[in-house]
């Protein structure tokens, strides 16, 4: 590969708070040797020139919660498709769920995930397995094993450890061999026969309701075990305001734990399910306006740390159903960046804020060494244009199902390339 | 996409049956309106009308159902429309067939108009949008039962003359009544008062928010109210505790003549039926003509279904 240089960029970077106009090099093995307003072009007098037009220069998005339907749902999703849409979207980096057929919760099935992910994927995999076997809630997973695999997190994805005294012994086992556990957080005795937020529009349209209180009481008991058994704890996805009052406790009492959202809770609220929307079936379930303008409070406030699409390819067959039989999820690794951005264009966050929450901070809590631009990093890297207006086309996006909660919305900003250790894997 | 639109003086009316929130004033009129007509035709000894021969009507059941299947299969019969019945319930379901397939394979068969009743929230919104014809909603989940509340409001309008002005309770368990949701919607329309009363357990999140007082007790909601609805209990869709014992409900919450006083002097009740007698209401009270409409609802259902059939099968 030939040594790089990006000229002519507004380079954000939040991991060395940079928001400066200038230059990024990439060396021949693909890593960052030089960024910010004083790298020159006549640094590297030989380097290939891309001159990036004055768009903007992020770390490549790192999403922390992605569904591949490989092995089991390739009709769904599969390593090469689920990478197209990651890379036009500028995520270079994602973190896939264990909830595939069979599931992953054993280590041949993790040395199968990574070499069929080395195969086919172009993107970064972190694999998730398990919290418990066959996401069965009772026996915990191989942690110290899986890890030694490769494993980055734990999750049951959409399930929740029910029974308080298995969640203590998970976090005290976990909190000892320093594994990242992901918990999904619904009282299932609360959710069920749930499918919407409970509420006027729960009422209205004849669903069954799924009260905040089914997400606020698990955390309350996760937090509470988390004093006792500190181990590494992460909330997949909040989405109600109640729920950020527990979290705003206990994180002013000092327990160290991390939160997030999907881009849909902070994007769309319970009335946009309208007229009986499938796609629009999301767990956690959308909520209030209230609630969505709470959490984008949140994150303005550090209370949220990351921002994951909650990509769940799903295929028409189980979309094209009465609501309450339909399927969970709605895609959106590639719509990710642009929803997010909306946040920026209507002056509810910082666009370093919102940059922050997808690239720096996911990587944080892996631990791993992503999300940066900084001298020595992997040059995985997003370019956008910022103002770039466009409209949501299902059929155009890359994802194989097109089951997209935002279809038709109009949309301001766009990624341009994307590079994956220092090539473009990617240009609009 | 091109549409092609018709122009009319008169506006017309929507595709679709599906429930009172999707109808306006003007179509809810008109419906009761033509119902009124098919009144004294219901009770004359020749009953049979030509309106829809020719026509195919298919009631599609897939809840079990007596007198909401019975009263569109006589009113589609009496309008002269080929009427054929599937109860879905025990047939294609087990097979693993959906209901779009169910759709797919009935539109094949060119019906003119789908009455539907399905135990999910919105699968006749779902039917609309995959068959050719008109579809009419007979009762989706615990969304609405718009036929229900015509017909409720024609009994009304047949012995108190109008609904403008007057003040309806409905009691019970409002939480799984689809009846009762579009009662609400169309008796609000209407412009009469709504009152709900049931137990803190069985009512809806929000309740307030469709425009009705909510009321945990009996004498305070009956007040002054010239409609006594009373909702059956739905024991088969509650999973877990609601209710101590249907014994504590009765002392509460099931009518006798004695809650009955707490409501206007010529107060009617009413009850959609099938009614659990001793448990949300008096048996004697139930069968005591001078004050129950229970057999006139079930009489004008068929004239109700009938002016749908006929506004709705074009």
């Amino acid at each position: 590969m030939k040594e790089k240089i990006l000229i002519n960029a507004r380079i954000i970077d939040p991991s060395q708070e940079m928001d400066e106009k200038g230059s990024v090099i990439i060396n021949e093995e693909g890593k960052i040797t030089a960024v910010g307003k004083n790298v020159k072009k006549d640094d590297v007098p030989s380097a290939e020139v891309i001159d990036v037009k004055n768009h903007i220069i992020i770390p490549g998005i790192v999403d922390m919660k992605a569904f591949v339907g490989e092995p089991g749902y390739e009709y769904k999703e599969n390593f090469r498709t689920l990478s197209q849409a990651a890379l036009s979207g500028g995520v270079t980096s994602v973190v896939t769920m264990p909830n595939t057929k069979p599931i992953i919760d054993n280590v041949s099935m993790v040395d199968f995930i990574i070499r069929r992910g080395r195969d086919k994927a172009s993107v970064n995999l972190f694999p998730c397995a398990s919290l418990t076997r066959e996401i069965g809630g009772k026996e915990m997973s191989e942690f110290g094993l899986l890890s030694a695999k490769g494993i980055i997190g734990f999750t049951d994805v959409v399930k929740t450890v029910q029974n308080t005294e298995t969640m203590a012994r998970i976090m005290d086992y976990a909190s000892d061999i320093g594994v990242l556990i992901m918990q999904h957080v619904e009282d299932y005795e609360l959710s069920k026969n749930g499918c919407i937020n409970e509420g006027e529009v729960s009422t209205r349209l004849g669903l069954g309701g799924i009260s905040y209180i089914a997400e606020k009481i698990i955390i309350e008991r996760d937090l509470t075990l988390l004093n006792k058994f500190p181990c590494r704890y992460h909330i997949n996805q909040i989405s109600s305001k109640d729920s950020l009052d527990v979290i705003e406790k206990n994180k002013e009492k000092g327990l160290k734990f991390s939160v997030g959202v999907s881009i849909n809770n902070l994007s769309l609220n319970e009335n946009d399910i309208g007229d009986f929307k499938t796609f629009l079936k999301l767990s956690p379930p959308l909520r209030l306006e209230d609630d969505r303008t709470s959490l984008v409070e949140g994150i303005k406030s550090g209370l949220i740390d990351v921002i994951v699409s909650d990509h769940t390819p799903e295929d028409e067959e189980g979309k094209r159903l009465p609501f309450a039989q339909a399927a969970t999820g709605a895609i959106g690794i590639e719509t990710l960046l642009s929803l997010a951005l909306e946040m920026h264009h209507n002056e509810s966050l910082p666009l370093t804020k919102i940059i922050e929450t997808l690239t720096i901070n996911p990587s944080k809590i892996l631990k791993i060494n992503k999300g940066s631009l900084k001298k020595g990093s992997d040059a995985d890297i997003c370019i956008f244009d910022l103002d770039k207006p466009w409209v949501v086309n299902a059929d155009d996006l890359k994802s194989k199902s097109k089951n997209s909660a935002i279809e038709g919305r109009k949309l301001q900003g766009k990624v341009i390339m994307t590079l994956l250790n220092g090539e473009v894997v990617f240009k609009s | 996409m091109a549409v092609q639109k018709k122009t009319s003086a008169i506006k017309s009316t929507s595709k679709h049956l599906l429930g009172i929130q999707n109808l306006s004033i003007l179509e809810s009129k008109r419906i009761l309106e033509e119902a009124k007509a098919f009144i004294s035709l219901n009770r004359s000894p020749s009953k049979k009308l030509d309106i829809l021969r020719g026509k195919t009507q298919i009631n599609l059941f897939f809840e079990p159902s007596t007198r909401t299947q019975s009263s569109f299969d006589l009113a589609g019969k009496r309008l002269g429309a080929d009427v054929m019945t599937m109860n879905v319930s025990n047939s294609a379901l087990k097979k693993g067939e959906t209901l779009m397939d169910t759709a797919m394979t009935l539109n094949a068969m060119h019906p003119d108009i789908i009455v539907i009743r399905h135990q999910d929230s919105g699968a006749p919104n779902l039917l609309s949008q995959k068959v050719n014809c008109a579809v009419i909603n007979a009762g989706d989940g615990q969304r609405e039962h718009p036929t229900q509340a015509l017909l409720d409001a024609l009994t009304i309008i047949n012995r108190k003359g109008k609904i403008e002005g007057l003040k309806i309770a409905i009691c019970g368990d409002i939480l799984h009544s689809r009846v009762a949701r579009s009662n609400i919607y169309l008796m609000n329309m209407l412009g009469a008062e709504v009152n709900v009363i049931g137990p803190k357990t069985l009512m809806p999140s929000s309740i307030e928010r469709l425009g009705v007082r909510s009321f945990t007790d009996m004498k305070k909601g009956l007040d002054k109210c010239d409609i006594v609805m009373m909702l059956r209990l739905q024991n088969e869709r509650m999973q877990g505790t609601f209710l101590p014992s249907k014994r504590e409900y009765y002392e509460f919450f099931g009518l006798t003549p004695e809650k009955l006083k707490f409501a206007s002097k010529d107060a009617l009740i009413m009850h959609p039926g099938p009614m659990n007698r001793g448990v949300e209401i008096d048996t004697k009270l139930a069968d005591d003509i001078n004050v129950s409409l229970v057999k006139e609802q079930v009489e004008l259902g068929v004239a109700v279904r009938m002016a749908c059939l006929k506004i709705y099968c074009k």
